[in-house]
């Protein structure tokens, strides 16, 4: 079953590099949040969705159950945010549990 | 409503109270996830993109990191949750990890069998001839869902 170990990320490239391309936006905007992005599909239960927030992120079941309208009514509601690494690991969780996940920049 | 095929019972179990003709039906169903996750087309398989979805819809080269970095271990969760049913496919009585590896088997079917019908919300607006090809198979996909949902019901 899912494990509960975060999943290990490259470390951030720090070492000044002699270079034209741009530089990582990673070490440029350290602090810019993520936010992760649920999408409404037509095959995952309302009710499924709903068990899968209340598991992956501990809400109680009015706030999944809020999250879970909000993807089936308005197409997407935003589930978690945090870094890269926090998102990635959350986006990673509901792809295991079949969920349509994705993450972006929140602003 | 007729009664839950899924019902949470003392000591944190949860008995299943499925027919043998249904558990015939789900008997093979963990093999055929298995080769459709490994089998020789997997990799080119459409049906399998809602398995594996991109992280980064509109950046490539982040989505093909992502790809990399946790591919491995969703397709290890999803054969372990395989393994687990059908050592427990005969069982009456599930714990709650090994009922959590059922939901994982049963959705995972539901995902690549959904986007092979190109299933939309409201099943009843489709009309299935049983001539159609596809009618098994949306059976089969109803039926998962019924199970599902009996399954949701009784852990949550």
């Amino acid at each position: 079953m899912p494990s509960t170990a975060p999943v290990e990320t490259a470390p951030v490239e720090t070492q000044p590099v002699e270079t034209d391309e741009p530089i990582d936006e990673r070490v440029v905007e350290p602090e810019v949040p993520w936010v992760v992005i649920v999408w409404n599909d037509p095959i995952n239960l309302m009710s499924y969705v709903v068990f899968v927030f209340q598991k992956l992120f501990g809400y109680s079941r009015d706030k999944a159950t809020k999250l879970m309208l909000d993807v089936h009514q308005k197409g997407k509601a935003a589930v978690s945010h945090g870094t890269r690494e926090k998102c990635e690991f959350d986006v990673s969780r509901l792809h295991a549990h079949g969920l349509w996940a994705t993450m972006q920049k929140d602003r | 409503m007729p009664p839950a095929r899924v019902k949470r019972v003392r000591g944190g179990r949860f008995a299943l109270r499925i027919t043998g003709a249904e558990r015939d039906v789900l008997r093979s169903l963990p093999a055929q996830l298995r080769q459709v996750l490994t089998g020789r087309e997997a990799a080119a398989d459409p049906d399998l993109r809602r398995l594996f979805p991109p992280a980064y819809p509109d950046d490539p080269q982040k989505a093909a990191e992502y790809d990399g970095m946790v591919r491995d271990d969703l397709m290890a969760e999803r054969l372990a949750a395989i393994e687990v049913m059908e050592r427990t496919i005969d069982s009456d009585r599930l714990s709650e990890d090994e009922l959590l590896a059922w939901l994982s088997v049963i959705n995972n079917l539901r995902l690549v069998l959904g986007t092979r019908l190109d299933v939309q919300e409201d099943l009843s607006e489709l009309d299935v001839h049983p001539d159609d090809p596809r009618a098994e198979s949306l059976a089969l996909y109803a039926y998962l869902s019924i199970l599902e949902e009996d399954a949701v019901a009784a852990l949550s």
